[in-house]
């Protein structure tokens, strides 16, 4: 197992640097002189000059990058052309707001698309069973946004329960966490009560029935580990859409977190900073992969079995 | 004797044979859709909705009342002279959404197309070739994944700038990793079956074999992944419209709709109302299309 988590971690590096290059390329051709728009009103053809070789930007493209990425595996973001601050500064203040609506959304839908899954796997023609069908086919096509404002004019204009924005207090991360993740609840949701399905007419829970297990243990035992490895890899794939999508949710919500600083670097042509956001998020995408992958191989057995020399443990 | 009565029953060989007839696949696939009545609800509305895009002139007029100001006539409530409404420059918000519907359509569609054509040649190499190639292709490939679509559509806007292009261009390499492993795995399902050693036995190139062979016999799964990606295209186009680096002010679109009017909500709520509806039901049209066409063309998979 250990020698499993050492190879993805290894491997995970060649990626992140790729990605790195990748960002970087699309933002050095950046039309425009960065200089410009950090000197503003003082800007002069000397000044110019001088400030590119501080900067390193009269480098070549390579160095430049080689320099980047040297100092981005000390931790060091850059310089905000805006604020003439660390990057670094304003993405580990604002990176905790994001975790928080991430981690909200998917307490809200794993918490609700996997039970609601199951349950209506299991008694499929049930009436609450095809609510939630209905329930899962609308909430796939919601946009985000829009459903984040529809929660505010419900929620907060209308009945006045919850706030609109900020990020202060548990009550304020209720209505961005469901619209960041309702999208993802009715995936998880449609997915879960598929594979449920799938599994239930399996030879071995016939079995398990046929020698008398109640049918509460032949969900929970037989049932649910083996219905468990497509919803995992839809949570999986959509932890990358949820981390993209909390650049709406916090537009709506005026939440400042990462997605919201992305932004506004973009609108201010604040080079350093967006490329901060987007390889923090990268980075925060590569490691929930290395996570659910890692859920994966202890949940079958024949993954684990593959990296420990094909005896198994 | 027998061909008595095979004469009385049947005046013509060919009308006897008929009721041996097997169905065309097509219209086997055609049958099993129209079966589906949710996906034939999606068929129905998707139609309507390219429609409005086509007749977008005839319905509404876009100088007058999609661009121009009306400030006597902001906001509006919905009335019968104004379905929808009007926004807080008194310009009609069904006009606007009419007209939005082309851009919303033309960009999902060019952006998909672009990243069909570079994804797909990509996946396709690597799927029939298999081996190195597909190594290096795939590999370059997951690096995109990591970062999510719309950050990455993000990331080239951010570069190039929010012209209409930029977008399509954008949503469309943002998709393209996407398409590659879709291609590849249809092509690699296609591979192994004898029709392909066949057309090699009889000396056909690598790229007939590709093009004429191999390709249209991984049509059916190709297609559901287009109808899915131009639902999540259009989401795109006006999520990065709603955040402001997308469509810009007076052109109407869906989601810069949805961005200005998020101001006077409190007080008009109609304003966010027809904007949001109005993805809303293209995707879902777009995703009830797309589920009905994957059970259509492999009821295997039909859960």
């Amino acid at each position: 197992m250990i020698k499993y988590v050492i190879n993805r971690l290894l491997n995970m590096i060649p990626v992140i640097f790729a990605l790195t290059f990748v960002v970087f390329t699309i933002m050095y051709f950046t039309p425009g002189d960065p200089t410009a728009v950090i000197l503003g009103n003082e800007y002069s053809e000397e000044a110019s000059q001088q400030l590119k070789q501080e900067l390193g930007l009269d480098k070549p493209f390579l160095v430049q990058f080689f320099n980047y990425v040297g100092n981005l595996v000390r931790g060091d973001f850059g310089m905000s052309y805006i604020t003439r601050a660390p990057v670094s500064e304003q993405l580990f203040g604002r990176f905790p707001n994001t975790f928080k609506v991430v981690i909200g959304a998917m307490i809200f839908c794993v918490g609700l698309g996997v039970p609601i899954g199951v349950f209506s796997g299991t008694k499929p023609y049930s009436f609450l069973s095809n609510v939630t069908m209905i329930i899962g086919l609308l909430g796939v096509s919601l946009p985000i946004f829009w459903l984040g404002l529809l929660l505010i004019l419900l929620f907060s204009v209308k009945l006045g329960w919850l706030p609109s924005s900020g990020i202060d207090g548990f009550s304020s991360l209720i209505l961005p966490s469901i619209a960041l993740g309702a999208n993802y609840m009715a995936n998880i949701m449609r997915t879960t009560r598929s594979s449920m399905l799938e599994v239930i007419r399996q030879d071995y829970i016939r079995t398990a029935k046929a020698k008398g297990v109640s049918s509460r243990n032949v969900v929970r035992k037989h049932a649910l580990k083996n219905a468990m490895m497509p919803t995992i890899t839809v949570i999986g794939m959509n932890i990358g859409a949820l981390l993209g999508g909390v650049v709406l949710t916090e537009t709506v919500f005026s939440i400042p977190g990462t997605g919201r600083l992305l932004v506004e670097s973009i609108n201010k042509r604040d080079t350093p900073s967006v490329l901060g956001c987007l390889v923090i998020m990268a980075l925060c995408v590569a490691i929930s992969n290395l996570i659910v992958d890692l859920i994966y191989a202890y949940i079958d057995p024949r993954i684990k079995a593959q990296y420990s020399g094909g005896r198994g443990e | 004797m027998t061909e008595n009565t095979l004469n009385k029953k049947y005046t013509t060989k060919k009308e006897f044979f008929k009721q041996y007839k097997k169905k065309s696949r097509l219209q086997e696939i055609w049958q099993r859709f129209l079966k589906n009545k949710l996906a034939v609800v999606g068929l129905v509305l998707f139609t309507l909705i390219v429609l409005v895009a086509i007749f977008a002139p005839l319905i509404a007029d876009y100088d007058n009342d999609a661009i121009k100001l009306n400030i006597p006539k902001r906001l509006t409530p919905p009335n019968s002279e104004h379905i929808f409404g009007t926004d807080e420059m008194g310009r009609d918000i069904f006009a606007r959404i009419v007209h939005g519907a082309r851009i919303s359509l033309m960009v999902g569609l060019s952006s998909v197309l672009i990243a069909l054509l570079i994804g797909g040649a990509f996946g396709a190499i690597a799927g029939f070739f298999g081996g190195k190639i597909d190594n290096v292709i795939m590999r370059s490939m997951d690096v995109f994944l990591c970062l999510p679509d719309v950050l990455l559509a993000l990331a080239i806007v951010a570069a190039f700038g929010t012209s209409l292009v930029n977008m399509t261009i954008a949503i469309g390499l943002s998709f393209t990793p996407k398409f590659s492993r879709v291609v590849r795995s249809a092509v690699m399902s296609v591979r192994g079956i004898e029709y392909i050693e066949a057309a090699r036995a009889i000396g056909a190139t690598n790229k007939r074999i590709i093009s004429h062979h191999v390709l249209i016999n991984c049509i059916g799964p190709i297609i559901v992944q287009v109808t899915l990606y131009v639902a999540n295209a259009i989401l795109t186009i006006s999520a990065l419209s709603f955040i402001g680096l997308g469509i810009q002010a007076p052109t109407p679109e869906w989601g810069n709709m949805l961005a200005s009017g998020r101001a006077f909500m409190r007080d008009n709520a109609y304003i966010v109302m027809a904007p949001g509806f109005a993805i809303f039901i293209t995707i879902l049209s777009l995703n009830l299309l797309g589920d009905g066409l994957r059970d259509a063309l492999d009821p295997r998979l039909k859960q």
